[in-house]
C-alpha cells in the first residue's frame, strides 16, 4: 500500500515533468515569437534580440527549460505582460475566488448526482431511471455558454431577479455567484448521476444483493448496508476526475459572468498572449488536475478492500 | 432460535402444479411447466437436469423471487401448507433467511466484496431475531466452526476474497443455516469447486442434514451429485419433470427414455468402457420457444412415434407397485430395455504408433516481481511461478494422452508451451523430430504450426462472433497453406463441415445462430482444417450439457481414430479421461505427480494424490461403492508451493518429515507407470481399489 | 482484407451489412430515434442549407431587429439579426455546415489516431502500454479547454486547427476506452486461435479484435460527436474557433449576447441550435446503447 502511494505519487511528479516540457515546448521553443509576444509586435528586431540576450534566451534550450523549471518550482512565474506586475501576485487571489466558485459547484453537483444516480440505479428501466437518465441527458447536452444564456435571459431580463454578471466590484455578492454555480451544476450533475446509475444498476444485478435479500434483511439495509457500499466507489473516482472538467466549465463560465476568477485570467491571458501569464495558468491548472487524479486513485484503493487487502 | 412450528406435520413444501414464465419483448417463454414436488419435513429432494431445464427457476419461485419479468402462472407454492404468493412483503422477508435459506452456485459472487464476512453473517441473525451483536457474533463463531472453518476468528474479520473458494461456500452454508432454517434450498453448490473441494463440501451437507434435521432441495446437473445427497430425485428437461421417484428407483429403473439417455451420457470411472459404452443422445436440447408439440424430448427419442408422441396433454403416470415414482411418457409400458442396444461411441483398441510428441524435462517459470517492503530489504524481489516443472512425457501417434489436474496444476501452461505461445524455461519439447521448446508460433513454419493445433474450452469464446464459420474456417486453410485457390477452399471447408457432422450451409452462419456444441463441432473443424499430426484439446467438451458433451467426445475419438492424430486430451474430469485416454498423466502444482497407461492410472498402486481425485469423483451408479477420501486444506499457491514434495500439505497418506523435505522419488511399478511418492513399495502395493462393483450388480432396467 | 468469396457470401460486404442492420435497430429505442432525427434534421438542414436560408448568410441589413422583422426587401427576419443586420436564421443554417464539417472531421482524425494507439496498447502490453498510457495519461491530465487555449494560441484560430487540436486532445481518450475493451478481448479463446495458428498481431488486432469492439466504439463516437460540438461552439464563443465572418453558433452566441439589453432572445436561437444538436448526438448514442445491450 505505502508503495502504491509512493509510486503513485512518483507518477505524479513525472506527469508534471513531461507537462511541463510539454508547455515549454509549446511556447517558448520559438524565442523569436516569445520575444514579440513580450515586447509588442512593434519593436524592432535589434530590441528584441538585445531583450532575448539579456534574459538568456541565446542559452541552450535544456539550459533555459531547466531554468525555467527552477524558477517556476520556486514559485516565480514571471512577470506578466499584461498586468505589470509578478504573475503570482495576480494567479492566487484569482485562484482562490475560482476555488470558492468551482467549490460549490462540485458540492452541488455531486449532492444532485449521487442522490439521483443511485435513486435511479436502484430499479433499473423504472420510471424514476428514465427521468433521471433522460433529464441527465437532456442537461448535459446544452454547452455552458448556451445554459449561461438561457438562464440570463430568463433570470436577469425576463424575472429580473438576478444580477447578469458577477464581477464583485462592490465586495463579496452572493447572489452574483448563484447563476455561475448554476451553470456548472447544470453541467455536471447529469454525469455523476449517469455514472452512480450506472454502478448503482450494476450492482443490483449481483448475486450478493441477491443474497442479501434473500437473507431476509429490509430493502432499505440491502440499499444502504450493501448496494450502496459497492456502488459509490466507482462515482467517487469520477467526482474527483470532474474537477478536471470543472476546471474547464470554469474558464466559460467565468467569462460569460466576467467573473474574477483564474479561468477568466488564462483566457484573457491568451487573447494578449501573455506567455508567462499562459505558462502559469497551464501549469497550475494541470498541477490541481493531477493532484486530484492522484487523490481519485489512492482513495479508490483505500474504499476498495480488494485492492487494499492484497 | 428459527421460529419451527412444531403443530405443524405437513410437509415442509409443496408444489402443485406450478407454472412460471419469463416475459420479454419477444413474449412469453414459460420456463417451468406443471412442476409438482412434494417435501416431507427431513427429507432432501433433488432438482436434476440441463442447462435450461428450469431447475434454478424453481428455486426462485419457491424463495418468491423471480426479477422483473418472471411470475409464476399458475399453481402454488405451499411452505408449511402456506401458500407463498398469500403473503406480504413483510411476511415474506420474515420468511426468507430465517425458515428458507439458499446456497448459491458461485461463493465468490454471492458474498458483498466491501464487507467482512462477520458482518454478513451477523446481520441474519440481527435482522430476523432481537438479539444483541454480542449474541450475534457468540453465534457467527459458532456456526463457521460448525461447518468446519479452521480459525473462525480470522475469517470474521476476513473479507471474501480473502479465502479460498471452498471456504467462501463454507460460509456461505453457514450463513444459510445461521437461523436454523427449516428449508434449505442448494443451487448447484460444488459446480464452481475442484472435485477435491467438491467432496469436502458435499460431506459437510450430508453432516448438516443429520445434525440439523433440515430438509433440502439440491439442485444439480450432475446426477452422481444427487445419489450422494437425495432421497428422492426430480428429473427435468425442457421445463417439465419427465421423471419422479426415489433415488434407487431412478437410478436402477429408471423408465424415461430421457432419463435413461442421460444416464448413457454418464462417463462412470469405474466402469469398463468396452463394456459400458459412451451413448451420446442426438440433436440438441430445444430452446424454450421452440419445444415440439407433445413430448418434447420426442425429437431426440429412439422411441419417438407419430400420433402418439406428438399429442398434447401429456401427463405424468404412475409406476405401479412404486408409489411416487412417475413418468411423463406415453410409452414406457411398452419399450423393452432389454432389446435396445445403442450405438457407444468410441470404443476399440488403436494401435499406437512412432512417437510423436516427447517432453524432457520442460520446465516453464514465470517471473513475479514482489514489491513488498520485506522482499525489497531482503533483496529478493524476483521470484519465480513454477508453472511446470520438470515434464517429461512421450505421446505416440493416434495415441490419446490426458493430462489431469485441478486449476493452478499447470495444464494451461503446458499448452501454452506446446503451441508456441511461451517458450519453455528449461528442457526439450520435440516434436515430429524437432526441439520446438525455444520456437514462438511466429517463428515455426506453417507446416509445423499447421500440424499442431488446438481445440479450446469455452464454447461461447471459440468462434470470433464478428465472421461468418465458412470464413473462419477458410482463413485456416489458407494459413496453413492447405489449399491456396478460392474454388478448393471453399470445397475444403464443406468437407471440414461433413467431417464434423454440420450441415453445410453452417458455412454461411454466425457462431451467434450456433449451439454450444455446434460451434464446439466447428472448434474441431478447425483445429482439423491443417491435417494436424497433434490435436491439443482444452477441456473441450466441459462447458457443455451432459447429454451434448457424448456425442462431442465422440466425435472427436472418431475422427483422430481416422486420421491417426495424436491428441493431447486436457480435463479435470477423470470419468471423462477413462473412456477415452490411452494414457494418463495426472498434474499437481505443476508437477507430474503420476502417469501410466489408464488401466494402471485407474487401479492401485496409485499416487496419495490421483486416489484422492477418484475417490472425490461423484459416481451416478448405485452399485459402485468407493472410498471416501475427503483432503485437508486448501489447495497451496503456486507462487509459494510447498516444499519436498508439493503435494504434502493435503496428503492423506504422508508418512512424515521427509514429505516436506525431500522430492519424492520415482516408484515404477510396471515399465511405463510411474509415481513420484515416498511411500515404500510394499504400501504401495498394499493399496485398495477406490472404487468397487458391489458384489451383485443388477440392473434391473436390462431385464 | 481482400473480398474471400466463402460459400458464395463476400466477406465484407456481409460484415458491412451486418453493422448497419445492427444500427438499424435503433427503431425499437424512442430515445434512440428522437436524437437520430435531431442529427437527421440537421444534417438535412446543412445540406440544403442555400435553399432554406431566407438570405445569404453574411448579407447586411436592418442592424438588430427583433425576430419576425421584415427586412428591405420584404424577407422576414425570422429570429432577428444581429449587430451588422445579418439574418440570424440563416447564419444559423449555414452555421450548422461549419460544425457538420470540422465536428466529424476531427472525431474521426481522433479515432484514427487512438484506434491504433489504444489496439497497441492492449494487445501487446508490457513497455509499448507503459509509454502511450504515460503520453495519454499526461494529455488527459489538462483541463481539456486549458489544453485547446495553448494549442490555439500556440499555433492559431482556424477549421483545420480545430481538427488539429481536437484530434490531440480526445485521441488519448479514445486510446484509453479502445485499450479497455481490448484487454477483455484479447483473453477470448478465438484470439488465442489465432496466436496458435501464427496470425501476425496487426491482424490480430485489427481482424480478430477490432470488430468485436465496434459495438461500444459506435456509443463512443457518437458522444464524442456531441462532445466535439460542444468544443467547437466554446472555442467559437471564446473567440478562439473559425474566423469571421463565416457563420459560427459558438461566435454568434457572442456577439448577441452583447446585445442581450436591447433584446436578450437574440442570443438565444443559436444556443438552440447548438443544444438540440448535441442532444441529438448525446440521444443517438443512449438509444445505441440501449439497443446493444439487449442482445
Amino acid at each position: 500500500m505505502l508503495i502504491f502511494m509512493f509510486r503513485r505519487f512518483g507518477t505524479m511528479v513525472l506527469t508534471m515533468v513531461v507537462v511541463s516540457i510539454l508547455v515549454f515546448l509549446l511556447l517558448e521553443i520559438n524565442v523569436e515569437s516569445v520575444a514579440i509576444k513580450v515586447l509588442g509586435p512593434y519593436t524592432s528586431v535589434e530590441q528584441r534580440n538585445l531583450w532575448l540576450e539579456r534574459n538568456g534566451y541565446f542559452d541552450p534550450a535544456i539550459l533555459r527549460y531547466l531554468r525555467w523549471l527552477g524558477n517556476f518550482v520556486i514559485g516565480d512565474f514571471g512577470s506578466s505582460v499584461r498586468f505589470k506586475v509578478p504573475v503570482s501576485d495576480v494567479l492566487w487571489p484569482r485562484l482562490a475566488n475560482t476555488g470558492i466558485l468551482g467549490g460549490i459547484a462540485l458540492f452541488l453537483a455531486s449532492l444532485i448526482g449521487l442522490t439521483l444516480g443511485v435513486i435511479a440505479g436502484m430499479r433499473e428501466g423504472g420510471p424514476r431511471d428514465r427521468g433521471v437518465s433522460v433529464s441527465a441527458i437532456l442537461t448535459t447536452s446544452v454547452p455552458e455558454f448556451a445554459s449561461a444564456t438561457f438562464l440570463l435571459s430568463f433570470f436577469v431580463f425576463h424575472l429580473g431577479w438576478l444580477p447578469g454578471t458577477s464581477g464583485m466590484a462592490d465586495g463579496f455578492d452572493l447572489r452574483q455567484l448563484v447563476l455561475p454555480v448554476m451553470v456548472l451544476v447544470i453541467y455536471d450533475w447529469g454525469y455523476i448521476a449517469r455514472m452512480t446509475r450506472a454502478s448503482m444498476a450494476e450492482v443490483m444485478t449481483t448475486h450478493y444483493i441477491r443474497t442479501a435479500v434473500l437473507k431476509g434483511l429490509p430493502y432499505g439495509q440491502v440499499i444502504r448496508r450493501h448496494a450502496m457500499r459497492n456502488a459509490l466507489i466507482a462515482p467517487f473516482t469520477v467526482i474527483m476526475l470532474q474537477i478536471n472538467w470543472l476546471l474547464s466549465g470554469v474558464i466559460v463560465v467565468e467569462v460569460a459572468f466576467g467573473y474574477k476568477g483564474f479561468g477568466a485570467l488564462l483566457y484573457e491571458a491568451s487573447l494578449n498572449q501573455d506567455i508567462y501569464l499562459i505558462e502559469a495558468c497551464a501549469m497550475v491548472a494541470v498541477f490541481v488536475a493531477v493532484m486530484t487524479q492522484t487523490l481519485a486513485d489512492v482513495g479508490y484503493t483505500y474504499l476498495n478492500p480488494r485492492i487494499r487487502f492484497s | 432460535m428459527g421460529s419451527q412450528d412444531h403443530s405443524y406435520d405437513g410437509p415442509i413444501l409443496e408444489c402443485r402444479d406450478l407454472c412460471i414464465s419469463y416475459f420479454t419483448r419477444a413474449g412469453e417463454i414459460p420456463a417451468v411447466i406443471d412442476f409438482n414436488m412434494t417435501l416431507n419435513q427431513g427429507g432432501s429432494i433433488g432438482l436434476v437436469g440441463e442447462s435450461g431445464c428450469g431447475k434454478s427457476t424453481v428455486a426462485m419461485a419457491i424463495m418468491r423471487y423471480l426479477g422483473g419479468n418472471g411470475a409464476i402462472v399458475r399453481g402454488q407454492v405451499l411452505y408449511k401448507g402456506r401458500d407463498m404468493a398469500s403473503l406480504s412483503e413483510e411476511e415474506l422477508r420474515q420468511l426468507r433467511g430465517n425458515e428458507i435459506a439458499m446456497v448459491y452456485q458461485e461463493p465468490m459472487a454471492a458474498l458483498n466484496p466491501s464487507m467482512t464476512l462477520g458482518r454478513q453473517l451477523m446481520e441474519v441473525p440481527l435482522c430476523h431475531e432481537k438479539i444483541s451483536e454480542a449474541e450475534a457474533r457468540k453465534r457467527a463463531m459458532q456456526i463457521l466452526a460448525d461447518v468446519n472453518l479452521p480459525d473462525p476468528e480470522r475469517v470474521m474479520a476476513a473479507y471474501p476474497h480473502q479465502i479460498s473458494g471452498g471456504q467462501q461456500q463454507r460460509v456461505v452454508i453457514a450463513m444459510a443455516l445461521l437461523s436454523n432454517p427449516s428449508l434449505l434450498l442448494l443451487d448447484e453448490p460444488t459446480t464452481a469447486l475442484d472435485v477435491t473441494v467438491e467432496a469436502g463440501i458435499i460431506e459437510l451437507i450430508g453432516q448438516i442434514a443429520k445434525k440439523f434435521s433440515t430438509s433440502m432441495v439440491y439442485i444439480s446437473h450432475n446426477l452422481g451429485l444427487i445419489l450422494e445427497t437425495c432421497d428422492r430425485v426430480n428429473v427435468m428437461y425442457s421445463g417439465v419433470v419427465v421423471e419422479s421417484g426415489t433415488v434407487t428407483e431412478v437410478f436402477d429403473q429408471m423408465r424415461h427414455p430421457y432419463t435413461k439417455g442421460l444416464f448413457g451420457c454418464i462417463p462412470l470411472p469405474g466402469a469398463d468402457k468396452s463394456a459400458r459404452p459412451l451413448v451420446p443422445i442426438r440433436g440438441q436440447l430445444p430452446l424454450p420457444h421452440q419445444r415440439p408439440p407433445g413430448c418434447y424430448f420426442a425429437p431426440r427419442c429412439d422411441f419417438f412415434k407419430q400420433g402418439l408422441c406428438d399429442l398434447e396433454d401429456l401427463h405424468m403416470t404412475s409406476v405401479p407397485n412404486q408409489p411416487g415414482h412417475d413418468v411423463r411418457c406415453r410409452r414406457w409400458q411398452e419399450i423393452d430395455w432389454s432389446t435396445y442396444k445403442p450405438v457407444g461411441v468410441g470404443v476399440g483398441e488403436v494401435q499406437a504408433g512412432e512417437v510423436v510428441l516427447s517432453l524432457n524435462k520442460m520446465k516453464k517459470y514465470y517471473e513475479i516481481t514482489d514489491n513488498s517492503i520485506a522482499a525489497m530489504i531482503r533483496g529478493k524481489r524476483v521470484r519465480y511461478v513454477k508453472a511446470n516443472e520438470s515434464i517429461s512425457l512421450e505421446a505416440r501417434a493416434s495415441e490419446t494422452v490426458a493430462i489431469v489436474g485441478e486449476s493452478g496444476c499447470g495444464k494451461s501452461t503446458f499448452a501454452k508451451v506446446l503451441m508456441g505461445l511461451e517458450t519453455a524455461t528449461d528442457g526439450e519439447v520435440m516434436f515430429n523430430g524437432k526441439d520446438i521448446s525455444q520456437e514462438q508460433v511466429q517463428k515455426r513454419s506453417a507446416d509445423q504450426v499447421g500440424s499442431m493445433q488446438m481445440i479450446f474450452q469455452n464454447p461461447f469464446d471459440t468462434l470470433n462472433p464478428s465472421h461468418s464459420v465458412g470464413s473462419q474456417l477458410a482463413r485456416v486453410i489458407r494459413k496453413f497453406g492447405v489449399e491456396t485457390d478460392g474454388d478448393k477452399i471453399e470445397q475444403r471447408v464443406m468437407e471440414l463441415l461433413d467431417l464434423v457432422k454440420l450441415p453445410r450451409d453452417f458455412a454461411r452462419r454466425r457462431p451467434r445462430q450456433l449451439s454450444g456444441g455446434q460451434k464446439q463441432r466447428v472448434g474441431i473443424a478447425r483445429a482439423f482444417a491443417g491435417n494436424p499430426s497433434t490435436v491439443v484439446a482444452d477441456e473441450p467438451v466441459s462447458a457443455l450439457d451432459v447429454s451434448v458433451q457424448a456425442a462431442v467426445t465422440g466425435l472427436l475419438m472418431d475422427i483422430q481414430k481416422t486420421y491417426r492424430t495424436t491428441l493431447i486430451f486436457i480435463s479435470h474430469d477423470l470419468s471423462l479421461v477413462r473412456y477415452l485416454a490411452d494414457r494418463v498423466v495426472v498434474m499437481y502444482l505443476g508437477r507430474i505427480v503420476e502417469q501410466g497407461t489408464t488401466d494402471e492410472v485407474f487401479a492401485p498402486p496409485y499416487h496419495p494424490y490421483t486416489e484422492a481425485l477418484l475417490s472425490a469423483v461423484p459416481i451416478a451408479d448405485t452399485s459402485v461403492e468407493r472410498t471416501r477420501i475427503i483432503l485437508e486444506g486448501n489447495l497451496p499457491s503456486v507462487t509459494n508451493p510447498p516444499s519436498g514434495c508439493v503435494f504434502n500439505t493435503r496428503c492423506q497418506r504422508k508418512i512424515g518429515a521427509i514429505c516436506e523435505t525431500e522430492v519424492p522419488p520415482i516408484f515404477e511399478p510396471s515399465e511405463g507407470h510411474r509415481i513420484a511418492c515416498h511411500l515404500s513399495r510394499e504400501e504401495m502395493l498394499a493399496m485398495k481399489p477406490v472404487i468397487s462393483l458391489a458384489a451383485t450388480p443388477e440392473s434391473p432396467a436390462a431385464e | 482484407m481482400t473480398d474471400q468469396v466463402v460459400a458464395g457470401v463476400p466477406r465484407r460486404e456481409s460484415s458491412l451489412l451486418r453493422t448497419v442492420r445492427g444500427l438499424a435497430l435503433i427503431r425499437e429505442s424512442a430515445v434512440g430515434m428522437i436524437g437520430l432525427s435531431l442529427v437527421l434534421f440537421w444534417v438535412l438542414v446543412a445540406i440544403f442549407a442555400p435553399l432554406l436560408a431566407p438570405f445569404p448568410p453574411n448579407q447586411t441589413g436592418l442592424p438588430l431587429s427583433p425576430p419576425g422583422a421584415v427586412g428591405l426587401e420584404g424577407n422576414v427576419y425570422w429570429l432577428g439579426t444581429d449587430q451588422l443586420g445579418r439574418d440570424t436564421l440563416s447564419r444559423i443554417i449555414y452555421g450548422s455546415r461549419q460544425v457538420l464539417l470540422y465536428a466529424p472531421l476531427a472525431t474521426l482524425c481522433a479515432y484514427l489516431v487512438g484506434i491504433p494507439m489504444g489496439l497497441a496498447a492492449g494487445y501487446r502490453r508490457g513497455l509499448t502500454d507503459d509509454i502511450l498510457s504515460f503520453i495519454s495519461n499526461v494529455i488527459l491530465s489538462f483541463p481539456v479547454l486549458v489544453l485547446y487555449i495553448i494549442i490555439i494560441a500556440t499555433i492559431g484560430a482556424s477549421g483545420s486547427n480545430i481538427v488539429i487540436a481536437v484530434t490531440f486532445a480526445s485521441a488519448p481518450g479514445i486510446m484509453r476506452i479502445v485499450r479497455g475493451l481490448v484487454l477483455d478481448l484479447r483473453n477470448r479463446e478465438y484470439v488465442f486461435a489465432a496466436e496458435t495458428r501464427g496470425e501476425s498481431p496487426w491482424r490480430i488486432m485489427l481482424v480478430e479484435i477490432l470488430p468485436n469492439a465496434r459495438g461500444p466504439l459506435i456509443v463512443d463516437a457518437c458522444l464524442r460527436l456531441g462532445y466535439v460540438v460542444i468544443t467547437i461552439g466554446t472555442l467559437g464563443f471564446l473567440g478562439l474557433g473559425l474566423p469571421p465572418p463565416d457563420p459560427d453558433w459558438g461566435g454568434m452566441v457572442s456577439e448577441l449576447r452583447s446585445f442581450a439589453i436591447i433584446n436578450p432572445l437574440l442570443a438565444v436561437f443559436p444556443c438552440i441550435a447548438i443544444s438540440s444538436l448535441v442532444l441529438g448526438f448525446n440521444l443517438l448514442a443512449d438509444g445505441l446503447r440501449e439497443v446493444s445491450l439487449r442482445d
